[in-house]
């Protein structure tokens, strides 16, 4: 089985976009379990119009409630809060000690420790997770709660899912789309991961969080291969990047141009490689060619790919 | 007054705003980049760093000696941090939340404090004169403050090493705090804007844009701040490349639009180079000053009795 996680570390570099093209590429070629990791943000959907079949509650972890009734208010949970919260009783206020649900990490501490035993531990409903059809196939995905926490468990929830039916249904490669950021997220979507496609833009913030994530990537030794988008908007910056690459060991996949396309695909709801054929998509197809070409072995090798020429 | 520049979505132009209106920001101000996972605001404003120190959590160390394997510890832990094996009692850092519980609870004083380090709190300042014009009126206060949390690759959680970060914010009015938050909706995003006065939320105009500003919506709106938006791109909708639905979303919901930036290709390139894009692109500089205006404005009326937050006049 083979697992491809699209990420960036930077937000908008085109992650979403470009996974959706390779879901259409991947289906014309003996198809792809698609997974949607961004469970906090997630947008795949938008361009793929997934037909739900199924969906499930996502619980996970636990939340403090203070029960006024039973309440002695001797402030020993305030003391022994480290997330500061527990918020104290104010004078105009009988409401008697609050657990903030937003600052609450669901630790037990105040739980554990409160001498009148008032404290509740309420499992969270944190998320909804789905799995549908799309016109690429099988696709995975979720959608976190506003403000919830424990993305890192959906993630993996998510991976276990996909691998579990990609198996029944006979699909040897699984397609992610990935969260921005280094986080939990980020971290619990690498695992188990063949390799990582790290989308980047020719900018200083798109250089400095490709070389966070790229090390995210050696630290859990996954092979890292790298996209420029955008690489028209500065071509010295490109180049920097593709040095860095060759001195890291990252394949430079290619480059794509900053182009419009994009956008009008999305508003559209369709892939770029489903519209009419632009540099992009052209540059792009070459990309996933590249990708499904590559040797896992030779993978953590620095010198088996040249930049593509300018598209 | 604290305000917190955040997005659903990334990518949407959170950073360009924010050191945009650190560099214009007409009272004496300190710049906090709480996208600890990708800090980015550093490499706008060039800030002289001037300190920088390990920020820690606080993890257990166990004594074998006193350890009886009673595992008292291991069944409490929420996070699978502690967990005996055989005749071992394992510990894994790197899942503990830093909770304390375990300390207080092993009766044979098995366990102490250790740490683990979350990542690096860096310090400085900026001058927002160079940035400017370089009129005398424009030139600002030349020691803007400068604060940075980033999380060591391989660290999961985010939300610690905010906590920490925020804990140095300056206390009191002495300095207006402009926040640089993470993208998303979920715990690293509430946990930059939670203590802001004023929430200024970036998007454009794009069905990705406008998902990910619901999610923003429906998170931060709850918390009862004034909150406003930068529509940014605002006019790809007009000439048929992205849509207008952010606009009529933020009729609907009767959100504020304290700025609405139009496509200029020259802004992007700005970017590229690492200038604040309000310096070196002249039409953008206006718009950023009013928006300034307008979060002033906001935090102003929320202070003052008789105003209801979110209470704003649209743009």
């Amino acid at each position: 089985m083979r697992e491809i996680v699209v990420i960036s570390g930077k937000g908008g570099t085109g992650k979403t976009s470009i996974t959706a093209a390779f879901a259409h590429l991947a289906s014309t070629q003996g198809g792809a379990m698609l997974c949607d990791l961004d469970v906090d943000a997630p947008d795949l959907h938008l361009l793929l119009a997934p037909d739900r079949r199924e969906e499930h509650e996502f619980r996970s972890g636990f939340e403090a409630v203070i029960n006024p009734e039973t309440c002695v208010v001797c402030g020993m949970c305030f003391d022994l809060c480290r997330f500061d919260a527990v918020q104290r009783p104010s004078p105009e206020d009988f409401l008697g000690y609050g657990v903030d649900p937003l600052r609450c990490e669901g630790c037990k501490v105040c739980v554990q420790f409160c001498p009148a035993k008032a404290i509740d531990f309420n499992e969270k409903h944190c998320g909804q997770w789905q799995a549908s059809n799309t016109r690429f196939g099988p696709l995975i995905h979720a959608q976190l709660f506003p403000g919830s926490e424990n993305s890192g468990r959906l993630v993996a929830l998510l991976k276990k899912e996909a691998r579990t039916r990609a198996e029944a249904q006979g699909l040897s490669l699984i397609l992610c789309d990935g969260a921005p950021g280094i986080g939990c997220p980020v971290i619990s979507s690498l695992s188990g991961a063949s390799q990582a496609v790290l989308v980047t833009e020719p900018t200083p913030s798109g250089r400095h969080d490709l070389e966070r994530v790229a090390e995210l990537c050696r630290h859990f030794r996954i092979p890292a291969s790298v996209i420029i988008n955008k690489f028209d908007l500065n071509l010295g910056n490109t180049q920097d990047i593709e040095d860095y690459c060759m001195e890291q060991g990252h394949a430079v996949l290619g480059r794509l141009p900053h182009d419009e396309v994009v956008v009008r695909a999305m508003v559209q709801a369709r892939c770029v490689t489903e519209l009419p054929a632009t540099a992009f998509s052209e540059s792009l197809r070459s990309i996933w060619e590249r990708i499904v070409n590559l040797e896992p072995t030779a993978q953590a090798r620095p010198e088996l790919i040249q930049p593509t020429p300018n598209a | 007054m604290i305000y917190a520049i955040a997005s659903g979505k990334g990518g949407t132009g959170k950073t360009t705003v924010t050191a945009s209106l650190a560099a214009l920001w007409d009272r004496p101000v300190m710049a906090v980049d709480l996208d600890v996972e990708e800090p980015n605001l550093h490499l706008f404003l060039h800030p002289e760093l001037t300190g920088e120190e390990p920020a820690f959590m606080e993890v257990p160390e166990r004594d074998p000696k006193r350890c009886t394997l009673c595992g008292q510890c291991a069944a409490f832990c929420q996070y699978k941090a502690l967990s005996v094996m055989g005749k071992t009692l394992l510990l894994f850092p790197e899942m503990c939340h830093g909770c304390g519980g375990c300390l207080l609870l092993c009766p044979e004083k098995a366990l102490s404090p250790g740490k683990r380090e979350l990542g690096r709190i860096v310090s400085g300042h900026f001058r927002t004169d160079h940035l400017s014009s370089g009129r005398e009126e424009d030139a600002g206060f030349p020691d803007a403050g400068f604060l940075m949390g980033r999380l060591r690759v391989g660290e999961a959680m985010s939300p610690p090493l905010m906590r920490q970060v925020k804990a140095r914010l300056p206390q009191g009015q002495s300095a207006d705090i402009l926040i640089d938050s993470p993208p998303g909706v979920s715990c690293p995003a509430v946990n930059a804007v939670m203590d802001a006065d004023v929430l200024v939320l970036v998007t454009e105009p794009t069905p990705f844009g406008l998902h990910d500003f619901r999610l923003a919506v429906q998170a931060f709106r709850s918390l009862g701040k004034p909150l406003g938006a930068v529509i940014n791109r605002s006019d790809i909708g007009g000439v048929g490349i992205g849509d207008a639905s952010v606009q009529d979303f933020c009729r609907a919901e009767g959100i504020p639009v304290w700025a609405q930036i139009p496509y200029n290709r020259a802004v992007a390139e700005a970017y590229s180079r690492g200038e604040v894009a309000a310096s070196a692109v002249p039409e953008l500089r206006a718009m950023i000053l009013a928006l300034m205006a307008r979060m002033q404005g906001a935090a102003a009326a929320s202070q003052s009795a008789s105003a209801t937050p979110g209470e704003v006049q649209h743009a």
